[in-house]
């Protein structure tokens, strides 16, 4: 315990921050930025593909099942390796690898929300759709107004799964040279020599903090919402409150 | 009066199964048409394929002169001015009774949201729920539901609404609720077909019934007529097994 506190105290901004301001921005902080930029990017990235996989339109949902498809075939490790290889060839010049583990984590991630997502939407009754439909609502007014809400609520704790497996995964900007949290950690452990144990103890720990928090974030809104939808109005008489899974596990 | 939706030769199949067989009828302005036969006649087949949740193969069905089946036919526009009620009542979980019913004459008509409030309230006074307005629909029984659903599809104000057994779902002491509704509307002249188990409210709505069975419509004839004197062996033996339970 005394040690862990010594290496914190000694590397913890290595550990924060990396060689900030004076080299590239990296550990936690870099680990948070490429995670939140990855999860703000995969999100809307998989909802569209998602959709794009139930289309009717063959053109549409095709290439998406494709791209879903393919890439859930293959290993992460290797998807980062072509971006890393394929992109400065593709584009002309060399990117950093920050950039190239952030498309990594879009493409990558972005199958997976897909699939959750389409999961959603076709586990609702179909008479949904209909409905909306029978009113005049148009195919993507449909969709934006009736079954995406319900279908990405249904499925947040599958999304906020997928959402922290974002995070773990961009560990892996390690092979690529990304100043990241495991790979600021290593750079300390190689300086320490003996006390790898207490150095990745720090590290593990840190990801946990950062995923609960996530997880934690995401159960309050799932709550929040839950609540407004079966909140008993003064003016709504009495009635059983409706069956609500409110406590979910979904770390 | 000329007809508002006119099936002219209509042919559906599922595959291999024909669905409807050669239907022709049509339904007038004003008019209350009940559509009753045993499961797996078509009814509800047929009663769908008029705003076109369902395809048909060969014929063509006529909405105000319109081919609701063509292929340049403005569904979206053409479906606002048909009122669908469903079965299962779909309404939208995830918003509260007053926003289903808005969501509609807001986003599609683009009515003013204050404008759509109050003829939403309006609606609700009418199917008997104003003090529902702000719960959701999880909170509400099945025959309050289906009172939503109704005042939901006439908040589009479309001239012709459409049942699709409307109280089969409804648990029995439920059903009242609903048919007072509907039989509210039929007395206001508004045009409806009505698939329906109801024989009561056939007797006392309807101003034509159609009877079908194996996609096609053997019988059509007014309430006196087919409790009556029923033409068709196949509407006998079908009343005939409903007054034996």
């Amino acid at each position: 315990m005394f040690e862990i506190l010594t290496i914190l105290h000694d590397n913890g901004l290595l550990l924060l921050m990396g060689q900030y301001p004076n080299g590239p921005l990296g550990g936690v902080l870099c680990t948070l930025l490429i995670s939140v930029l990855a999860v703000l990017m995969a999100f809307p990235v998989g909802v569209l593909l998602g959709l794009a996989r139930l289309a009717p339109w063959r053109w549409l949902s095709w290439p998406a099942a494709c791209w879903v498809y393919l890439l859930r075939g293959i290993p992460l490790m290797m998807v980062v390796f072509w971006t890393y290889f394929c992109v400065p060839l593709l584009i002309g010049h060399n990117i950093s690898g920050f950039a190239t583990m952030l498309c990594t984590l879009v493409i990558y991630e972005s199958a997976y929300i897909a699939e959750i997502v389409r999961g959603g939407i076709q586990a609702l009754p179909q008479g949904q759709y209909e409905a909306s439909r029978a009113l005049g609502m148009g195919h993507i007014k449909t969709l934006r107004l009736v079954i995406l809400p319900q279908a990405l609520f249904n499925t947040l704790p599958s999304l906020v799964s997928q959402l922290v497996s974002i995070i773990k995964d961009s560990t892996l900007g390690y092979v690529i040279n990304v100043p990241e949290l495991t790979y600021a950690a290593n750079q300390v452990s190689n300086q320490l020599l003996t006390k790898p144990f207490q150095v990745f103890a720090i590290v593990a720990l840190s990801y946990y903090i950062i995923c609960y928090s996530l997880t934690w974030l995401a159960n309050r809104l799932e709550t929040h919402i839950a609540n407004k939808r079966s909140h008993e109005r003064p003016e709504a008489g009495k009635f059983a409150a409706p069956l609500v899974l409110t406590k979910t596990q979904s770390q | 009066m000329r007809p508002i939706i006119l099936f002219n030769q209509v042919n559906k199949w599922y595959g291999d199964y024909q669905a409807l067989t050669n239907v022709s009828a049509e339904i007038k302005t004003g008019e209350v048409v009940v559509v009753c036969g045993p499961s797996g006649s078509g009814k509800s087949t047929l009663i769908r394929t008029v705003n076109r949740l369902e395809p048909i193969e060969q014929g063509e069905i006529l909405f105000d002169g319109m081919d609701i089946h063509g292929s340049s036919t403005r569904l979206n526009q053409l479906r606002t001015r048909i009122g669908f009620v469903f079965q299962n009542f779909n309404l939208f979980p995830h918003v509260s009774v007053i926003e289903n019913i808005m969501m509609s004459p807001v986003k599609v008509l683009g009515e003013k949201r204050t404008n759509a409030r109050q003829h939403a309230g309006e609606l609700l006074e009418r199917v008997g729920l104003s003090h529902k307005a702000n719960a959701y629909p999880a909170q509400l029984s099945g025959g309050q539901q289906q009172r939503v659903a109704i005042a939901r599809a006439l908040a589009m104000k479309p001239p012709v609404m459409l049942f699709d057994e409307p109280t089969s779902a409804l648990d029995p002491e439920m059903v009242g609720e609903v048919l007072n509704v509907m039989r509210g509307l039929a007395q206001e002249g508004m045009t409806m077909m009505c698939v329906t188990h109801e024989m009561n409210f056939a007797r006392e709505v309807a101003d034509t019934i159609w009877f079908m069975d194996q996609g096609q419509i053997l019988e059509k004839a007014t309430p006196d007529n087919f409790f009556r004197a029923p033409q068709h062996p196949r509407a006998r033996r079908f009343l005939s097994d409903l007054l034996v339970h």
